[in-house]
């Protein structure tokens, strides 16, 4: 701590040179591109060149900041103000799941949607208040050392390295999953490259530099995603509204999307559609009941009609119609069950469109307050996991000071707060865009943005014509989550070069989020494991290179399980979140304001609060043959923290008062985290 | 390293804002939520108010909880002579 006041401000205002210049030439890039568009670049081209010149400067940040000093590595020299760590917090914390699904998620469900949107945002006041100031205080390098040195030797840390991992490895094969889908998606290489190009950039910045080089790149990444982020909204807003606030302006746009799906639920055509899905979701479910019998009278009645048309010479295109359907027809009774499975599911596009403002819609009482239990769950889980997972708390550790440190979580959250705040406005300004100019027109004549995307990917958005009267109903269409925010700067009617600006915004989101949680993972590994439990006698340069390997071997083992692309990514996501909630949270917040908590309760605590969240995990979630009857008090199983943290928090409470109280040493630890400065205290930074 | 009197003090001013802040953020996130329904009868700036409250409303008070708890700790270290010298 020998840094003078003089040398901390010097160094802040060197950043902001740094950054403003930055920005501005980020600016200029674009504007330079915006002209090169006009004069015939094509897209392919303006896609690589976003791609290249974002991961290049990543990369070129990583090599700047090279270090193999132990505080530089893992902590960024403990020098980072508050004004950027807050940035850099921010880019950690929004993944490809914030910015590029979220408005996405808004859009399809409505006011449920926004659990995700206070959760993720209200967990910092639980941040701020119980965990950034004291574990800045304690000032070392990971969340498993504050257990470890807190509750005292290895077994609660080996717990808390186990937690680490499991939350962030979850985690981080999300992110590099949306790095391979949105660079394959603009540049049009295959999505294994896409994962490597992306890889390669992670890669370079935080095995050079470590937690400096990803501090300084997530700065940058920060910039370019809030720019990529506002600016087709801002527009979309100008051209709905004419006012350039979105967050104000479309309380307007809301009434006018609420009074068209009044309009739309009761319109002739849209029942229309409605009834024929529902009539084939029926059929399925009659030829469910007895499938073999349904099957083998299908087959026969499609044959039969082929040969009666053809004896009867009808006109040839009813007969190819008619061969047709004879031809793809299912294969056998497992194929044409599994089509009725599929088409059972038409039921849900049966239903009317879903009040965007309203809370909870339910077909009764009890429907309706399970959904708002199940609300208020996924809000507990976000919030509480959100102030238990390790990549971000670790953040914390790199302030110069207590004061800082509180100063900045309030900067993270307020550079969190402009993209989630502007969210829940670009969903329903596109709800408008949506209701009002794609329903209605004619098949032959889509809007340009709709015809082009329902070209490129059918998963994003597919509209079908189903009762044939070459209009589009708001029932024929379906989109994909990530469909809104990609295609925002098309229905916004700006140039391609802001579509290459939103990609390269979704890629500085999940390359940023991938970049903490792998360091998190790798330092758990090199830190705690090796240096603090195999070999407490190891260099600080040693120290270092192990840390760099096993990073390498982790981002390669994360690549590899992408690869595999597992199922529901989203699920694993929110599961990540319950289970830092279940397991971090209790004994870190214990540990600083209950001095009676002790060894044996947190390491109780610890266990049963991960044990009961994967348990009810395990039992009702259908991925790991889990049945939703199991569910206590209908809740999903994305909720399982609901249970697994007050469990977790009642078990350290109950087996420390059994045990006998921690030893003087801890109880002084306990006073110098409360206080940010004790004359004649003992020193707990690590150097 | 005793602790004395105003250090007990100090940690319990601490204890309180943070009780409060604590209750504002359950009431804004929770109980808001919970009566989102009949909040949705009231018209606030032109939206519903229990959709305002979940979408941007709690999110300019969770802002605003951080803020002052930053200001008013950092403020109450002073006061108490625990604040860390020359921003080390």
């Amino acid at each position: 701590m020998s840094e003078s006041v003089m040398g901390h401000k010097a160094f802040k205002a060197q950043l902001q040179k740094y950054y403003s210049f930055y920005t501005g030439g980020f600016i200029l890039f674009l504007l330079a591109l915006a002209v090169a568009e006009q004069m015939g670049m094509t897209r392919q081209w303006i896609g690589y060149c976003f791609l290249f010149a974002t991961i290049g400067l990543y990369a070129g940040i990583g090599i700047m900041t090279r270090t193999t000093v132990a505080a530089e590595y893992y902590v960024a020299g403990r020098r980072v103000p508050a004004f950027f760590n807050g940035m850099a917090t921010g880019a950690d914390w929004m993944s490809a799941a914030s910015f590029i699904g979220m408005a996405g998620t808004l859009y399809l469900s409505g006011f449920d949607g926004l659990a995700f949107v206070t959760g993720w945002t209200g967990g910092y006041v639980l941040v701020a208040l119980f965990l950034a100031p004291y574990l800045r205080k304690f000032g070392q390098f990971t969340i498993p050392d504050f257990l470890g040195e807190r509750y005292g030797g290895n077994i609660i840390r080996s717990i808390g390295i186990f937690a680490a991992i499991l939350c962030s490895f979850t985690y981080v094969v999300a992110q590099i999953y949306g790095v391979g889908l949105i660079t394959s998606r603009f540049t049009g290489l295959e999505f294994g490259v896409g994962v490597f190009v992306g890889l390669s950039g992670i890669l370079v910045c935080s095995l050079l530099g470590g937690m400096r080089a990803v501090t300084w790149t997530q700065v940058a990444q920060y910039i370019i995603l809030i720019i990529a982020y506002l600016t087709p909204v801002i527009w979309l807003s100008l051209k709905h509204t004419g006012n350039p606030i979105p967050q104000i302006a479309y309380g307007q746009v809301l009434q006018k999307v609420t009074e068209r799906e009044k309009v739309l639920t009761n319109d002739p055509k849209e029942i229309e559609v409605r009834n024929i899905f529902k009539a084939r979701a029926e059929a399925a479910n009659e030829n469910l009941k007895d499938p073999a019998a349904a099957y083998a009278k299908g087959k026969a009645d499609s044959e039969k009609n082929l040969a009666a048309l053809k004896a009867a010479n009808a006109p040839a295109d009813q007969v190819a119609a008619a061969e047709k359907a004879a031809a793809s027809y299912p294969k056998d009774e497992a194929a044409a069950k599994s089509q009725w499975n599929r088409e059972k599911g038409l039921a849900a596009r049966a239903a009317p469109p879903r009040p965007h403002a309203t809370p909870y819609p339910g077909k009764d009482e009890a429907a309706q307050d399970i959904a708002r239990r199940n609300f208020l769950g996924i809000v507990f889980c976000m919030m509480f996991g959100t102030a238990a997972l390790p990549h971000i708390l670790m953040r914390y550790y790199t302030t110069p000071s207590v004061r800082q440190a509180r100063q900045s979580v309030f900067w993270s959250l307020f550079f969190i707060f402009l993209l989630y705040f502007t969210a829940p406005s670009l969903a329903v300004l596109a709800k408008y865009d949506v209701y009002h100019f794609l329903v209605g027109s004619s098949f032959a004549n889509l809007p340009v943005w709709a015809a082009s995307w329902a070209k490129v990917d059918p998963g994003l958005l597919s509209i079908t014509d189903i009762n044939k009267d070459g209009i589009v109903q708001l029932a024929e269409i379906v989109l994909g989550t990530d469909i809104i925010v990609l295609a925002t700067p098309e229905i916004a009617g700006l140039p391609y070069v802001v579509s290459g600006l939103v990609a390269a915004g979704g890629l500085a989101a999940a390359l940023s989020t991938a970049d903490g949680l792998l360091l998190t993972i790798a330092n758990a590994l090199s830190h705690d494991l090796y240096y603090k439990m195999i070999d407490p006698n190891a260099t600080t340069a040693r120290r270092v290179t192990v840390s760099k390997i096993l990073l390498l071997v982790v981002a390669i083992v994360a690549a590899y399980v992408t690869s595999l692309k597992p199922g529901d990514i989203l699920f694993l996501v929110g599961a990540a979140f319950s289970l830092a909630a279940s397991s971090f949270f209790p004994a870190l917040v214990l540990g600083v304001f209950w001095r009676r908590a002790n060894k044996w309760g947190a390491i109780a605590g610890m266990c049963t609060g991960l044990a009961v969240c994967m348990y009810y995990m395990y039992t009702t979630y259908p991925f790991f043959g889990g049945v939703p009857a199991n569910q206590w008090f209908n809740m999903n199983p994305i909720s399982a923290g609901v249970f697994g943290l007050p469990i977790g928090l009642l078990t350290i409470v109950v087996v420390s008062l059994l045990t006998p109280a921690p030893s003087k040493q801890v109880q002084e630890l306990v006073d110098h985290v409360r206080y940010p400065h004790l004359r004649g205290d003992i020193d707990t930074q690590a150097a | 390293m005793e602790l004395t009197a105003k250090h007990q003090d100090y940690w319990h001013r601490n204890l309180v804002v943070t009780a409060v802040l604590l209750s504002i953020w359950f009431i804004t996130t929770f109980v808001v939520a919970w009566y989102s329904r009949e909040l949705n009868a009231i018209s606030f700036i032109g939206f519903p108010l229990g959709f305002y409250m979940n979408a941007q409303g709690s999110l300019i008070i969770y802002v605003a909880l951080i803020w002052y708890y930053q200001h008013y700790m950092n403020k109450l270290d002073i006061e108490y002579g625990v604040e860390e010298g020359e921003d080390e």
